[in-house]
Formats: structure tokens, C-alpha cells, sequence
């Protein structure tokens, strides 16, 4: 009863395909895969447009929509009937292939990006070899919408947020290879299905899940900065910070445009934390032994509901980032941390069981985050800016 | 030769043709990220995953966003140039390039006589290309890590200023 509540989705599938000629039904379950992927993940995406809108005005000390249904639930039908009903301004002198296309690419290459997260058990939609390299090839991708969005709009601050943005994220897509080389290293397989599943034992009843190593807890907190800044997420939305360049790179779309961009941007924060918790959260796995009851596609999408929570309360409460100074923590920070993390994932490879290697790599990690930590803010003079190389 | 394989191919040269063709800079630029998935496409097409995904990655998200930078950067991609794409020395150009295309698909069809039969198609998994890079071309790695290095360094101190410069 409690597999078949597991793997509801999957009997689901195969009923339906079962219904047709057998040549047909490994295509048509494909299909109904990414049928499913099409409708849950823009639902999970109204859910947390809700729960942004009304967590940031809790946290900013008001209430938030509360005008469409009870506690404002019902706003993101009211948000979309809006989008389609807009007039949609492309201005005169913008290039109208490339700026109809920069949206449609986004969401494209974000939607594939959703392909290969093991949601559940046996639930994965294509299962590949190389499936972390395909999510961060996707990844890649959407540098180069975001370009054709502020190149195509023919205005300046969207040119200057995209160029802002490209920068940043190009910037931080080092960290976010590096913390996950940390995974695939430990695991010895670049498929997420086989990520998961190494995470899937148990001792002493809790799990092995890599956030609970001192190499995976640091590959952690620097994957979640990376990925906060892929996304352009507070603290790192300084290309499309309201108070500095109006909306950044999509300053110039309206309507349904608008509306795919947003869509865009945050099925890029929900497939971002999906990778998270594939990685290091240990995917469709239950926390404890003894919870395994609980079918995994729920395990699933509640470590991915967390996450999503996080970035909005990391979102709501800390300032806004200078470019200069991300670029500078991403360069002269992060990334020689992810480096030295690597090292000491080999060092805890090498060093057996027992309690010495917990030891010895936190210490390592530990100390080296506090010296690196007080000799950059050493250095650092609160004067008027020079820049050595961007004069 | 399957229809996967003839459309592949015929969005690769299209997009190639575009890249050479059109008016506007960027949209060259553009076209010839286009170029760039299609050879990726094709490389999976092949079963070569890691080719593949390591062409989107490199190709797609690093290089064409080097590429459009640089065309930024450089010239005004306003104004498209009067007189067509063309220049006056276009004979010259197509007599060169037609030579280097005869020598490159000579040495290709040569080449194929001397390669083994192989029975089925190899499966080559991301586990043998990584043994391989670090056992028998861990060599080429260190020399290829080192020459990027010096890429890197000269980039910068191209990009810099000296301290006692004027600014």
C-alpha cells in the first residue's frame, strides 16, 4: 500500500500508456512525463509567488495581497489573467526577432534543465550518464537569453543589467561547478540518480546525506550563494534592482513577455533547488530511517519548498550587493574555498573511518574560513573606489 | 543516415550560412550560437554525451557570450555596413577556402581506411574519458591547464593598468 503510494505516479504512467500499441508507449511516456513536469512545476511556481509576496510583507512589516481569496491565495491566477490581458509595447527601434526570442529561450532551457532531477523513486525523466553535466550545460544557457533580452531592447540600463547580469553569473557559475565537482567526486558518478541513491543509507537511523559532512556542509553554503547569484537573487539582484536600473534587463517588456521572464526566473530558482537538494539534501530521501514510510516524491518537493523559503527569507532580510563586491567575493572568496574543499574531500577520503577525519577536515575548513575571512576584511579601506583593472 | 541526423545538419549549415550572411553583427553572432547547439545535437546524436553537454557548456554559455561581449565592446553594431557582407577580394577568399575544404576531406576519407572495423558502435561513458585523461593523457592535461594559465595571466596584465600610469 505504502510502495504503491511511492510509486503512485509511475502505476499512473504505465496504466495509461498500457492503453496503447506497444510500439508506441515508451514515446508516449516520455510525453506524459513532460506533461507532468509542465504542470507541476509552473504550480509549485504560483505557490511561491504567493509565498514570496506574502513573506516579504510579513517580513517587511505588512500584510501582503490579501485581497484575492483568503490570505491573498488566489493572486497569482489574478497575476496571470493580468499578464495576458497587457498590452504588449515593443519599443520602435528594438529588434523585434531577437526580443520575442529571449523569453521563449529562457523558459525553454530552463524547462530542460527540470529533465533529469530524480523527483522521486524511480521518477526521473530521462536518465543519463552524464545528467549533472546536461543541468549545467542548461544552465549555461540562459546567459545567453538574458544578453539577447538587454541587447534587443535597445536601452541602455537594460544593456548595462545585462551585461551586469552575464557578468555575475558567468562569474558565480565557477562556484557552483566546483561545490558540485566536491559531490560527484565523493559519489564517483556524474548521474543524479546514482547521487541519490549513495545518499540513501542509513546508520544509526540517520541518513548520508552529504550536507552532514564537513566537506558537503561547506560545498553546501557555497552552492547556495552560487546559486542565489545564478538566479539573481537578493543579495546578488543588482542587474535587475529596482532602485538602480528600473527593471535591469527586461525593462522593456510588458505582458505576456514579462510574465515568461518572471516564470523564467523563478522555475530557474525551483530547478536550482532541486539540483541543491539532489546534491547535497539527499534528493528523495527521508531524513530519518524510520520515516520511509512517507513516498519520496513528498520528500522531494518539501526539501525543495524549504530551500525556496530560505532564499525568500535571505531575500527579505539582507542588502543588496555592489558589483563590485560580489565579483570580488566570488573571485578572491569562493572560489579559492571550493578549491581548498576539494582538497579536503580527498583528505577525508584518504584518512579511513572514525572520528579523526570529522575532526581534522572541519578543522581544517573551520580555520581557514575565519583567517581568510578577517585578512579580506583587513585590507579593505572604506574610501572612495579605485579600480585597477577597469579604468 | 536517419532524418534526426539530415535535420541536425541542415539547422547547422543554415545556421552557418546565417552567420556569414546577415547584416547586423549580433545577429551573426547569434546565428553562430545556433551553430554551436546543432554540433552539440549532432555530437549526441553520436551517443557522445560528454561531447556534447562539454560543447553546450564551453561552447554556448562561455564562448558566444566572449564572442558578443567582444562585439560590443569593439565596434558599434548599430550601423550594419553599407556595400553587403561581401568584400571586393571574395574570389580570393572562396579559391582558399574551397583548397583547405578539398585538403581537410581528403585527409578524412584517407584516414578512414586506416581506422579498425568496429563491430558495434563503442559506448563510451564519462567514467572511461575521466580514466583516460588522468592515465595515459595526464600530460597533455598539465600542458593544456598550463597553457590556459597563461592565457589567463596575459589577459589580465593585457587588461591592466601599470600603478605609476596616468589614468
Amino acid at each position: 500500500m505504502l510502495e504503491k503510494a511511492d510509486q503512485l505516479f509511475v502505476l499512473l504512467r504505465d496504466w495509461v500508456v498500457g492503453f496503447l500499441p506497444p510500439g508506441w508507449r515508451d514515446a508516449a511516456g516520455v510525453v506524459l512525463g513532460v506533461i507532468g513536469i509542465v504542470a507541476v512545476f509552473p504550480g509549485l511556481f504560483a505557490i511561491t509567488t504567493v509565498l514570496e509576496r506574502k513573506g516579504l510583507g510579513r517580513m517587511q512589516n505588512r500584510i501582503g495581497p490579501n485581497r484575492t481569496g483568503p490570505f491573498g491565495i488566489l493572486q497569482p491566477i489574478a497575476d496571470a489573467i493580468k499578464s495576458l490581458t497587457k498590452e504588449d509595447i515593443v519599443p520602435l527601434n528594438a529588434d523585434a526577432v531577437v526580443h520575442f526570442l529571449a523569453p521563449v529561450f529562457l523558459v525553454v532551457v530552463v524547462f530542460m534543465g527540470f529533465a533529469v532531477l530524480p523527483v522521486g523513486r524511480n521518477m526521473v525523466l530521462v536518465d543519463m550518464d552524464a545528467s549533472l553535466l546536461f543541468y549545467f550545460a542548461m544552465g549555461a544557457s540562459t546567459e545567453v537569453s538574458i544578453f539577447m533580452a538587454g541587447w534587443s531592447s535597445r536601452n541602455k540600463y537594460s544593456l548595462l543589467g545585462a551585461m551586469r547580469a552575464v557578468a555575475q553569473m558567468i562569474s558565480y557559475e565557477v562556484p557552483l561547478l566546483m561545490s558540485s565537482i566536491v559531490v560527484v567526486m565523493m559519489t564517483g558518478s556524474l548521474s543524479l540518480v546514482r547521487i541519490v541513491e549513495a545518499q540513501n543509507q542509513y546508520t544509526w537511523g540517520l541518513p548520508h546525506w552529504y550536507i552532514f559532512t564537513p566537506w558537503g556542509c561547506a560545498a553546501f553554503v557555497m552552492y547556495a550563494i552560487a546559486a542565489t547569484a545564478e538566479t539573481n537573487r537578493s543579495p546578488f539582484d543588482l542587474p535587475e534592482g529596482e532602485s538602480e536600473l528600473v527593471a535591469g534587463y527586461f525593462t522593456e517588456y510588458s505582458g505576456f513577455k514579462f510574465a515568461l521572464f518572471f516564470l523564467g526566473e523563478y522555475l530557474g530558482m525551483l530547478s536550482i533547488s532541486g539540483l541543491g537538494t539532489t546534491l547535497f539534501l539527499g534528493g528523495w530521501s527521508a531524513p530519518l530511517a524510520a520515516l520511509n514510510w512517507v513516498p519520496s516524491w513528498i520528500w522531494f518537493f518539501s526539501k525543495v519548498m524549504l530551500s525556496i523559503v530560505v532564499l525568500i527569507w535571505v531575500r527579505g532580510t539582507l542588502p543588496r550587493l555592489r558589483q563590485d563586491q560580489l565579483m570580488n567575493f566570488a573571485w578572491k572568496f569562493v572560489v579559492p574555498m571550493t578549491l581548498l574543499n576539494l582538497m579536503v574531500a580527498a583528505l577525508w577520503r584518504f584518512l579511513g573511518e572514525g572520528w579523526a577525519r570529522w575532526v581534522v577536515c572541519s578543522a581544517i575548513l573551520v580555520i581557514v574560513y575565519v583567517a581568510a575571512g578577517r585578512a579580506g576584511m583587513r585590507g579593505k579601506h572604506f574610501g572612495p573606489r579605485t579600480y585597477r583593472y577597469a579604468e | 543516415m536517419s532524418f534526426v541526423f539530415w535535420l541536425l545538419a541542415a539547422i547547422t549549415v543554415a545556421g552557418g550560412l546565417a552567420a556569414v550572411l546577415l547584416k547586423n553583427l549580433v545577429h551573426c553572432a547569434l546565428a553562430l550560437t545556433v551553430v554551436f547547439a546543432g554540433l552539440a545535437l549532432l555530437f549526441l546524436q553520436l551517443d557522445a554525451q560528454f561531447a556534447g553537454f562539454a560543447q553546450i557548456l564551453v561552447y554556448v554559455g562561455a564562448v558566444a557570450i566572449l564572442v558578443v561581449f567582444a562585439i560590443l565592446l569593439t565596434r558599434s553594431s548599430e550601423t550594419p555596413k553599407d556595400g553587403g557582407v561581401f568584400s571586393r577580394t571574395w574570389g580570393a577568399g572562396l579559391a582558399i577556402s574551397a583548397a583547405v575544404f578539398a585538403v581537410l576531406g581528403w585527409v578524412v576519407l584517407q584516414s578512414e581506411a586506416g581506422l579498425p572495423r568496429e563491430i558495434s558502435v563503442p559506448n563510451v561513458t564519462v567514467l572511461q574519458i575521466g580514466n583516460a585523461l588522468m592515465g595515459r593523457y595526464v600530460l597533455p592535461l598539465e600542458i593544456v591547464a598550463l597553457l590556459l594559465t597563461a592565457a589567463l595571466i596575459g589577459a589580465v596584465i593585457v587588461a591592466m593598468h601599470e600603478k605609476g600610469d596616468a589614468k
